[in-house]
């Protein structure tokens, strides 16, 4: 048996074919690794093989968006104007809130059914407590927001500690919590909301100051080149490899071209809508929380080993719990936005395509069904691929039926994309 | 030779434990020095998973005595090990697939700063870690999927070097590995012995338990069947204490001078 005793030595047959490969075995990295060259050079190099390799990222989303937006555009030119836009990214605030909730629970590997009536719920109870009980509309929506937490909490206590699988327990809610909802609404079936009240402001407060869209823009832009920027530094400091600045310096173009383009078609229309505000915020935390935080590094591990994160002293039946309490928060305020959209709750809420919708926005926008891969981000650019066809083909006059079937063609399709996805990155080795 | 400290880092002085009707381990003795590797031998069943787990706090002993550094221990649960300084790298490695490498070495420990992840410091001591251990992967930020089985393997003992444990356990480290791969666990072990470790390596390749360990304790049916130094030892003497073809010091001692003569 040979036994190398020093490293020094490149001992495999790539590593002496590269002549980097001494100096670069008395690091940890390896001389077989594709050292992405510096600056802008290596940055394309990368992107290319990540494309090969089969990480596309978001990619096919955002270059389905695009296509969307091109078809229906030639369509019908009011498809781009910035009053359909701004419809488009308030409307779809209800749904993507619900998807953001879905995309935890499918980091997990697991999935929610019951969001779609929690949500209708939600609405219920918060119309309930508001109009009918006369509380003041905070409370009730404080209230309507917990007893969310609360039902998503009860799944997870049923799949975590009893380990009944989830999808049973969530099919039941479904039935159960839509049960609820009809209970609560009573005979009437209808509870009017007062559009000027906090839930009906939800959807129709727009900034209307020039200000407020360039602003927060601005902002978004400033800090997010900050925090790069600091980090890189912090990582050259530390001596571990960094961004190239030319590398942040593009990244940070390209989201301030979104964003100014947004804030400008914003206040082509009524100004910055406050849903748009409200939901944005909310990505930004959960994606904070996901990627930056302990509690988000474990729900990305249970996804990945739940065995290894049991060893690893993670309380997985916590963190399951915690995974389906965020789904019904965020079920509970995706109800509240689709009742501000239609100033009632009634006892249609939560029905339909709702839940199919959350669900498909997620997997869309590029989170994995098999748990463990995905970002918050993905609820945004899934939902922004659902409502833009549905207000498409409604600009189009299109009927329902249609309107199913190709929402259910796109789904397919990303599925597909998914899997396909998940098999090159297989023989690529990154799956 | 590696120096051997008088007082050994762990010791089992007759421990015993029953499954039900099952008697796992009976009088069980083992004695781990630091700076030693102690291979543990044995055919399947013969209970060397089990001596592990109890070592682990997985199973709690029934009888008999731990001893860790000359005082005597309870170790009731996994946590009780741990504290301890023992580390344990089952054969399923538990990683997480879809987590880089920094991740999986952190998990459940992560540096922070201010309540967020401290990347930055995790990903130097990372590369510290791994470059003291002469581990080479390709890049400490690559997902564990894209890493072959033997860098796995050191992925996995790497992680279990980040409490600076007294006692590693190595549970079957090199099988299911390529030639170079299993020459690669090799070396990482030797390098824990350098470090000062106790390491337990349970193998059933003699080849590798030939090539690293110091001492050989063979179990069978739950029982020592003889601890042998390695370089004095032949491979027939410990295969045949393995399969139970001696069970005394006659046969042995038949059974080394046969093995001379057919040479």
């Amino acid at each position: 048996m040979s036994i190398e005793k020093t490293s020094e030595t490149p001992q495999d047959a790539p590593a002496v074919e590269n002549p980097e490969a001494a100096a670069a075995a008395v690091t940890a990295v390896d001389p077989r690794l594709l050292v992405r060259e510096q600056g802008l050079t290596g940055y394309l190099g990368e992107f290319k093989r990540k494309m090969r390799a089969g990480e596309l990222g978001s990619l096919p989303v955002i270059v389905g968006l695009v296509a969307i937006c091109a078809i229906f555009q030639s369509l019908n030119s009011a498809f781009l104007s910035a009053q359909n836009l701004s419809d488009i990214t308030v409307t779809m605030v209800g749904t993507g809130m619900i998807s953001v909730g879905i995309v935890f629970v499918l980091l997990l590997g697991e999935i929610d059914l019951s969001v779609g009536s929690v949500s209708g719920a939600a609405s219920a109870l918060a119309a309930v407590f508001a109009v009918n009980q006369g509380w003041p509309e905070w409370l009730a929506v404080l209230v309507a927001v917990a007893a969310g937490a609360a039902i998503g909490a009860a799944h997870g206590f049923f799949f975590a500690v009893l380990g009944a699988p989830a999808f049973a327990v969530t099919l039941a809610g479904l039935l159960f919590w839509l049960g609820f909802m009809l209970q609560v609404l009573g005979a009437n079936g209808t509870i009017n909301l007062d559009s000027d009240g906090l839930i009906g402001q939800l959807t129709t407060y727009f900034f209307s100051d020039v200000a407020a869209a360039y602003g927060l823009a601005a902002v978004v832009v400033i800090v997010f080149f900050a925090t790069s920027y600091v980090g890189n530094r912090r990582r050259e400091a530390a001596g571990i490899p960094s961004r190239p600045l030319s590398e942040t310096a593009l990244r940070t173009g390209l989201l301030a071209v979104v964003a100014f383009a947004a804030a400008y078609m914003y206040n082509q229309y009524k100004g910055l809508p406050l849903a748009t505000v409200i939901f944005l915020a909310f990505l930004v935390l959960t994606d904070f929380v996901l990627r930056r935080t302990a509690y988000g590094r474990k729900v990305f591990a249970l996804g990945g080993s739940v065995e290894a994160s049991r060893r690893a002293g993670i309380n997985v039946t916590a963190v399951r719990i915690s995974v389906f309490a965020i789904s019904g928060f965020f079920a509970a305020v995706g109800g509240l936005f689709l009742a501000s959209k239609i100033a009632s709750a009634n006892q249609s809420a939560g029905a339909g395509d709702l839940l199919m919708n959350a669900i498909a926005a997620a997997v869309i926008g590029g989170t994995s069904l098999f748990g463990g891969r995905g970002r918050t981000w993905n609820a945004l650019l899934g939902v922004l691929v659902i409502v833009s066809i549905q207000y498409g083909l409604q600009l189009e006059s299109i009927a329902e039926p249609v309107k199913y079937m190709i929402t259910a063609g796109v789904l397919l399709t990303t599925v597909v994309i998914d899997s396909i996805t998940r098999k090159t990155q297989k023989t690529a080795g990154r799956a | 030779m590696v120096h051997v400290s008088a007082t050994p880092v762990l010791a089992l002085r007759g421990v015993s434990k029953r499954f039900g009707a099952v008697q796992a381990l009976t009088d069980v003795e083992l004695e781990v020095h630091a700076g030693e590797v102690v291979a543990l031998v044995g055919d399947n069943g013969a209970g060397k998973s089990t001596l592990v787990k109890t070592i682990a706090g997985v199973h709690p002993i029934d009888e008999g005595a731990i001893e860790w550094e000359g005082k005597p221990v309870q170790i009731g649960k996994p946590n009780d090990a741990q504290s301890l300084g023992i580390a344990t790298v089952y054969q399923d490695l538990a990683l997480c697939d879809n987590i880089d490498v920094v991740g999986n070495l952190f998990l459940g420990r992560e540096l922070k700063k201010r309540g967020i992840l401290d990347e930055v410091e995790m990903e130097r001591r990372a590369r510290e870690l791994l470059t003291t251990l002469s581990i080479r992967i390709p890049s400490v930020r690559i997902p564990i999927a894209s890493l072959s089985g033997g860098q796995r393997q050191t992925v996995a003992i790497a992680r279990s070097m980040l409490g600076d444990p007294k006692l590693v356990i190595l549970d079957e480290p090199t099988a299911a590995l390529g030639v170079e791969q299993t020459a690669q666990v090799l070396d990482l072990v030797e390098r824990l012995r350098e470090r000062g470790h106790a390491v337990i390596l349970i193998s059933h390749n003699m080849a590798d338990v030939k090539a690293v360990a110091d001492k050989v304790a063979v179990l069978r049916l739950g029982r020592n069947n003889g601890v042998f130094e390695v370089k004095t030892t032949s491979q027939e003497e410990i295969i045949s204490a393995i399969t139970g073809a001696t069970d005394n010091a006659v046969t042995r001692r038949a059974a080394r001078t046969n093995g001379e003569v057919s040479k």
